[in-house]
């Protein structure tokens, strides 16, 4: 016997009144990949798990009236990757989020509940970052929507109050001449926790970035949006050779400033910091490639 | 703290079950409803031995919970055969002896069944990536591999 309790509430307004409810450590469960790992480690013992599956807002991929995509929380990897017109307008996401784990894995692993895990190494994150992703949370005072990169407070901490849940994300509409990319370093081809993880928005106006975003990955407690990087690719010019060096060589310098990483058996700090420079290049030449086509 | 009373779907068969909250599908599958042919190898979602298939898409059933399976349609590898009739992967296996210990057998079969029915026609590429989930410490991969081509190759003769 155990004193742990179950609930599949049909609705975001029962979740969000058991969850704040709840006397002991309440769970939110979404795919569960890391929620069930957790309890089986006996890292966390929830009183209350909360599974929101069952909540038809969490688990729907929607185009918003502006032409940008919300995305439930509990959303599938396998269910983003299934999602033609996302994958078109926003490849970098869904290639971030469908880097996580094995097929099985991704049968059943979360967006948000890759956010909510607080790594900062989550895949998704960079590339929400990079997105300029908007997260709506519900709580017990209602519902407020924040930037992506404001909900990480440190490994495993978020900046959500008692009773708060994620409940989606929403992308924006994509103008003409965008592009999106994730890359991460890991030592072997599949299945791994990213060593550094990027994820790089932009958008080319007549060969001209005219906008761009920056996120990066396990290079600091939490997911960083390197606002310098962005600054050095705006204004620089994209021709047949790619992006301007010089910006790509400026954005890749501010990535490697922005590191704050910790040493530890999957690479040093000299090691981040020197490949953060490197994948902000491979990726932000992805990014720019994807956005030349569009 | 009460049972939970889960009513599901098992290979296409009505069952019902109670379980504590926190206990795996895996665990209910093996114990209660006596269906062992899922494995447990790792607990942890990182080998895939426990892989079966809920409303069609493969999942680590050591990463479910049992009660998450309430109106759900479970598929596990005893719901593979038909009857004495093996599935052409299973007799592949056999043929080609695409195993040594057997453990993560159930589990690769799931996985290269869900692959044969999104992608009839699959690279050497798309299989090694669909089945990098299932982990196997005794054939070294080339095996299996090979016989999941040659069962696609099979089924896409015998559907001209």
């Amino acid at each position: 016997m155990t004193d742990v309790q179950y609930v599949a509430p049909r609705t975001l307004d029962e979740a969000v009144g058991a969850f704040a409810a709840a006397t002991g450590a309440a769970r939110i469960l979404a795919g569960g990949t890391d929620l069930l790992v957790q309890m089986r480690a006996g890292v966390v013992r929830p009183g209350l798990i909360v599974d929101i599956k069952k909540i038809a807002e969490m688990t729907t991929i929607e185009e918003t009236a502006g032409g940008g995509f919300r995305i439930g929380a509990a959303v599938s990897g396998a269910t983003l990757r299934e999602h033609a017109k996302l994958k078109k307008a926003w490849p970098g996401v869904v290639e971030a989020a469908n880097l996580i784990g094995s097929t099985q894995i991704q049968g059943r692993a979360t967006a948000g509940g890759n956010l909510c895990n607080g790594s900062p190494a989550g895949d998704s994150v960079p590339a929400m970052v990079a997105a300029g992703a908007i997260v709506t949370v519900q709580g017990p005072k209602g519902r407020r929507d924040l930037a992506v990169e404001k909900v990480p407070a440190g490994p495993g901490r978020l900046n959500l109050t008692a009773g708060e849940i994620v409940v989606c994300f929403t992308l924006p509409a994509r103008p003409k001449g965008s592009g999106d990319a994730y890359l991460r370093m890991i030592p072997r081809t599949e299945m791994d926790i990213a060593v550094v993880g990027c994820g790089v928005s932009l958008t080319l106006d007549k060969g001209t970035c005219t906008a761009a975003r920056v996120g990066l990955g396990a290079v600091a407690p939490t997911v960083l949006l390197v606002e310098d990087a962005a600054k050095a690719l705006i204004g620089s010019k994209f021709g047949a050779g790619g992006l301007d060096d010089a910006a790509l060589a400026k954005a890749a310098a501010a990535c490697s400033a922005a590191c704050r990483p910790i040493d530890d058996k999957r690479g040093t700090i000299a090691y981040r910091t020197r490949i953060a420079g490197v994948l902000l290049k491979r990726t932000a030449t992805i990014a720019a490639e994807r956005a030349g086509r569009n | 703290m009460s049972k939970i009373h889960v009513s599901t779907t098992v290979n296409g068969e009505p069952q019902e079950f109670l379980c504590e909250a926190d206990q795996s599908m895996l665990d209910v599958l093996r114990g209660p409803l006596g269906l062992t042919g899922s494995k447990e190898g790792c607990g942890s979602g990182d080998c895939g031995a426990c892989t079966i298939t809920v409303n069609g898409r493969i999942v680590c059933s050591c990463l479910m919970l049992a009660a998450e399976a309430e109106g759900q349609k479970i598929g596990t590898i005893e719901g593979m055969a038909d009857g004495e009739k093996l599935h052409p992967l299973q007799q592949k296996f056999l043929e080609q002896a695409a195993l040594q210990c057997g453990i993560c057998t159930p589990g690769v079969l799931m996985a290269a069944k869900s692959l044969l029915e999104r992608n009839p026609d699959p690279t050497e590429h798309d299989v090694r990536f669909w089945l990098a989930g299932n982990l196997c410490r005794c054939t070294g991969y080339d095996k299996i591999i090979r016989a999941v081509m040659e069962t696609a190759a099979d089924m896409r003769g015998a559907s001209r």
